[in-house]
């Protein structure tokens, strides 16, 4: 039976983890090569990088990161944030990231989708959805939740599909940073009317988030951030918890 | 001891590098080529493939002589060789990803999209599963049944000898996800990104 992911997401900006775990026995706190052995040893199903750098001239950090991380790590690797082109996705590929996560670049030009999925393959091309509540319905979100783009994110959802997204990242920037739990209207809704995997992100504040988002919401994988920063709970806690409530999970 | 990766620019194989190259550490050399006498050369060779069936048998038809080197290395010589995702459905007689495509023909059979019962299971098949291991083969060594193993596929081999399939994962049926013939394995699976279990298999084909 194929089981739901835990997919622990970390912020990396200029090549360093924001926030993270923090152990007291880590030796470098910043560094993400550590911090996602931490999890992979932990039982990650998969790891997430999310490059928040801001500047360009930093922008290569990701890399560095992404080349390293890949050797210690042996589970899949997924990184997304500020990707604009097939060439940088070929970079990151090149590196060994098994999967890129694309946002800004998935709406500005859907060739860019198009193309790689082509080219790579649709397994490692995951379309990332940020999406605002709005009346009865969603709009995507571009630049970081700056920009509404003004698109309708169910019918976006259904076209990413077709384009040859192998996944949806779907973020509700309503609930982001505020642990309140995963928009799971959203969730079911996209997922119901999509047949490729959704990852619910966005909101997670406790372990029962999870579980919601994977009954309630129908989603494939459930990232998180924060709940696994500065040891709230370990990864393995989390798996616990979802086989508890009768979730399949790899323990 | 040598084992050759071969490298026919389709996809992303670093993580099959990598994952090697963990695992034979300094005791065996790995080498990523798409040089057919090193191939010719080389103990084992390991065939990667993502993508499409049909892009993946394009880009290996696209090496001048590389399919027969490897029909030589395998067939002729039957030295071991392990394919790893549409590495393994090119065994196969012939592929129906995008376009009707001819495999190498190595073991009998076809590569079809695996059955999503109207919209019950997405695909592609993402994630961890669990195999079933209904033959021992080499590469098993040490491994538990019911294993989990990480997958990524919409297709799915069929093979008309089921002789030959050693394990099987549970998705919408009872999906080929190992194959053992003589010198030829293959895994629908990708043990690169499998964890340590995934490791032990690379270290199983490795050491055979």
């Amino acid at each position: 039976m194929l089981k739901n992911r835990i997919i622990p997401c970390l912020d990396v900006k200029n090549g360093r983890v924001v926030k993270g775990i923090n152990f007291v026995d880590l030796k470098d706190a910043g560094d993400p090569v550590e911090q996602a052995k931490i999890y992979s040893d932990g039982g990650a199903d998969e790891i997430c990088f999310l490059d928040i750098t801001a500047s360009n001239e930093n922008r290569d950090t990701i890399y560095d990161v992404v080349e390293k991380t890949s050797k210690k790590c042996f589970v899949p690797l997924t990184v997304g944030g500020g990707v604009r082109s097939v060439e940088d996705i070929n970079k990151l590929l090149n590196c060994g990231a098994d999967k890129v996560s694309i946002n800004t670049a998935a709406v500005e030009n859907s060739k860019v989708v198009i193309d790689s999925s082509k080219k790579f393959g649709s397994q490692c091309i995951v379309v990332a959805i940020d999406a605002k509540k709005n009346g009865d319905k969603w709009e995507v979100f571009t630049h970081g939740g700056r920009n509404n783009s003004g698109i309708d994110a169910l019918e976006y959802a259904e076209q990413m599909e077709k384009n040859g997204a192998g996944e949806l990242l779907v973020t509700s920037m309503d609930r982001d940073g505020t642990q309140v739990g995963y928009d799971i209207d959203l969730m079911s809704k996209i997922s119901s009317k999509v047949n490729i995997p959704v990852i619910a992100s966005g909101g997670v504040g406790n372990l029962d988030h999870l579980v919601d988002g994977i009954k309630l919401g129908k989603a494939s994988a459930v990232l998180a951030a924060s709940i696994f920063h500065y040891g709230k709970h370990s990864v393995k806690e989390a798996k616990d918890y979802l086989d508890s409530k009768g979730i399949p999970v790899r323990i | 001891m040598n084992v050759t990766i071969v490298d026919y620019k389709s996809g992303n194989i670093s993580s099959v590098i990598n994952s090697f190259k963990e695992v034979a550490k300094d005791e065996v050399t790995i080498e990523v080529t798409s040089d057919l006498n090193k191939i010719k050369s080389s103990d084992k060779v390991v065939l990667p493939g993502q993508g499409s069936f049909k892009s993946c048998v394009d880009a290996l038809n696209k090496i001048k002589g590389l399919t027969d080197t490897l029909n030589e290395f395998a067939i002729t010589n039957k030295k071991p060789l392990l394919g790893i995702c549409v590495g393994l459905q090119m065994f196969a007689d012939v592929g129906y990803e995008e376009t009707e495509t001819k495999g190498l023909g190595w073991i009998s059979g076809k590569v079809s999209k695996i059955d999503n019962q109207n919209g019950k299971y997405k695909l592609p098949h993402i994630g961890w599963n669990q195999i079933n291991i209904i033959k021992d083969s080499k590469i098993f060594k040490d491994i538990e049944n019911n294993s989990h193993m990480y997958f990524v596929h919409s297709y799915e081999f069929v093979p008309n000898d089921k002789k030959v399939i050693s394990a099987t994962t549970d998705y919408s049926s009872n999906i080929v996800c190992s194959v053992e013939k003589e010198n030829i394995f293959g895994t629908q699976f990708h043990p690169e990104k499998s964890d340590r279990i995934g490791l032990k298999i690379i270290d199983n084909f490795i050491n055979l």
